[in-house]
């Protein structure tokens, strides 16, 4: 009796100490992102300012603003998302709903995996070569956007996959068992509850996709060109690269510029992610189940 | 002494099911072999059986259900209205005539009435108003709409275990199935509302054949006609209900099931 009683004490002991433990290592997460949301904000908010925002970048880029290269990412980030998230989401569709456990799938399954090992500059001696010179289309918006697309796809294919893995089996089993077609099944029952899981995903890759650097430098993002891009076939600006740029590259930039346009980019992340929880937090509010 | 087989006004009916020595297996292993019997329209046709004994992989057959599933193969005939249902030219069309509702209700996640309205709506009817009037007449066949006509546009989910299995019963009738197949419905649902659902299915019989898949020795012999007995991977009896707990068994081991002398 007594000593039960003092091993329960123990156990008592180690489980709030692991619970501390654990408690202080997922607090420690949060010190890298306050660290730098915190220079950030210190050094580069005093740069910040309508001019900022909405100019070209003047004198050498040592003053103005960085309105093209905020422009450019836009663009570089939109046309990627329009050709990763249709192709990623009709194949995470695809592998989770219809394929089959044979070779066909698992050559799908790993050319995800290693597609997504491969490093950012390897994508972009890739894009180099194909966008840029196999087909022809030159050092623009269109071979930057379609080099970064294929180099997100494995993470919109994965997530949407989780987001449509986590529709319980038996709501499909269900709807099957009614006489409705696999796509009915999806339409119906599967894409509306995982659209949030999916969005998620979607948004994450915005993020990723904004602050990529080597995928872009060589295939259609611009060092300096104040003007904006008309096409998808002109080359632009971007944040990143600029970001880039301004810390290494050119001479006599004040020191609270390259904060600056860190500040912006961050906050573009911020302000994107943000949305996508507000949007989550709605359509959970409707979830059904 | 020999006394009269029970007679059963129902036996003269056209065959809706005919299963002709059929045998089940999963990656090569039988799990079921030489299921043979034949359902007539307006019958309850129950088949018992301890777990494991196939009868949920017997009714997958019938609707086809182990297309789903690459390693479930089966051999023999089963006829659904004298067609063969392997040769049924799309099995959505099978499935939409068989209604099936499982062990554990599952409510898809939609509000009430969608859940109900779900089947009409993937055969193409778009009507609000006619939505509205199936919507209705399936609940008030499953004995829910009384319970549920205030909250249509909650989750079908929020309801009670007993009102989501009569919800699934509903939904199973949207589909306005000839023939409705049960799968130990009443696993996870009170006494109550088993004896509720039990008096539905003995309504529901005027309008349509049911196979009902029971645990319950008690339950089939208050609602089957006529039953067959799934044991060690085999059928080991049919006949009609009452001879069976009569004690008029070919098989020993049948008496000895529906005594409780098991195992
Ligand atoms: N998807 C499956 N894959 C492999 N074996 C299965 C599968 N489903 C059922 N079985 C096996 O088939 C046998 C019969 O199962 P089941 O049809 O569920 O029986 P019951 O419904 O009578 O309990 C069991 O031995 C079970 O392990
Ligand atoms: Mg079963």
């Amino acid at each position: 009796m007594f000593e039960a009683s003092e091993l329960n004490i123990r156990n008592r002991k180690i489980e709030s100490l692991f619970r501390i433990l654990f408690l202080l290592m997922a607090g420690l997460l949060i010190l890298p992102v306050a660290i730098i949301l915190a220079i950030l904000t210190y050094k580069g908010s005093s740069v910040i300012s309508m001019n900022f925002l909405f100019t070209s970048p003047t004198e050498g880029m040592t003053a103005g603003g960085i309105f093209p290269a905020l422009i450019g990412t836009i663009w570089l980030v939109s046309v990627a998302l329009l050709f990763s998230v249709p192709l990623g989401v009709a194949a995470a569709i695809y592998l989770s709903e219809y394929a089959r456990d044979n070779w066909f799938t698992r050559i799908i399954n790993l050319a995800i995996i290693n597609l997504a090992g491969v490093p950012s500059i390897v994508h972009a001696l890739f894009g180099v070569g194909a966008f840029v010179l196999f087909f022809r289309f030159g050092t623009c918006i269109l071979a930057a956007s379609l080099t970064l697309g294929i180099m997100t796809l494995p993470v919109v294919i994965v997530s949407t996959w989780n987001a449509l893995q986590a529709v319980p089996m038996a709501f499909r089993e269900a709807c099957w068992n009614m006489g409705a077609t696999k796509w009915q099944t999806i339409r119906k029952i599967v894409l509306p509850n995982s659209i949030s899981g999916i969005l998620t995903g979607i948004i994450l890759m915005v993020s990723q996709t904004a602050g990529e650097t080597a995928p872009i430098m060589f295939t259609g993002a611009a060092f300096f060109l104040p003007q904006l891009p008309q096409s998808v076939f002109d080359q632009t600006m971007a944040m990143s690269l600029h970001l880039f740029v301004l810390a290494t590259q050119v001479p006599g930039v004040p020191e609270d510029v390259p904060y600056g346009v860190a500040f912006v980019l961050i906050a573009l992340v911020l302000v994107m992610n943000s949305l996508s929880i507000a949007f989550r937090v709605y359509l959970r509010g409707r979830k059904k189940w | 002494m020999v006394t009269a087989m029970a007679s059963l006004p129902h036996i003269d009916n056209p065959v809706k099911l005919a299963v002709k020595d059929v045998a089940i297996s999963y990656g090569g292993r039988t799990v079921l072999e030489s299921v043979t019997f034949d359902v007539h329209e307006h019958e309850i046709f129950g088949i018992i059986g301890p777990a494991n004994s196939g009868k949920t992989s017997f009714l997958k057959t019938l609707n086809r259900m182990d297309i789903f599933n690459p390693s479930m193969t089966f051999t023999g005939q089963i006829t659904f209205n004298d067609r063969d249902i392997r040769k049924w030219r799309n099995v959505y069309s099978l499935r939409k005539r068989i209604g099936v509702v499982f062990p554990l209700p599952v409510g898809l996640p939609l509000t009430v009435y969608e859940n109900v309205a779900l089947a009409p709506r993937l055969s193409g009817v778009t009507g609000k108003a006619d939505l509205d009037i199936i919507v209705e007449r399936c609940l008030e066949r499953a004995a829910l709409w009384d319970e549920v006509k205030d909250r249509l546009d909650s989750l079908g989910s929020l309801l009670s275990g007993g009102q989501q299995q009569r919800l699934t019963i509903a939904r199973a009738l949207s589909q306005e199935p000839e023939l409705l197949m049960l799968d130990e419905f009443s696993i996870a649902v009170d006494p109550v509302t088993t004896m509720r659902i039990e008096d539905v299915l003995k309504k529901l019989k005027k309008e349509m054949t049911i196979v009902l898949v029971t645990n319950l020795v008690q339950q089939a012999r208050r609602l089957a006609d006529r039953m067959a007995l799934f044991l060690d991977g085999e059928v080991v009896e049919v006949g009609i209900t009452e001879d069976l707990f009569a004690g008029q068994v070919k098989d020993q081991r049948t008496k000895d099931y529906l005594d409780g002398r098991f195992g």
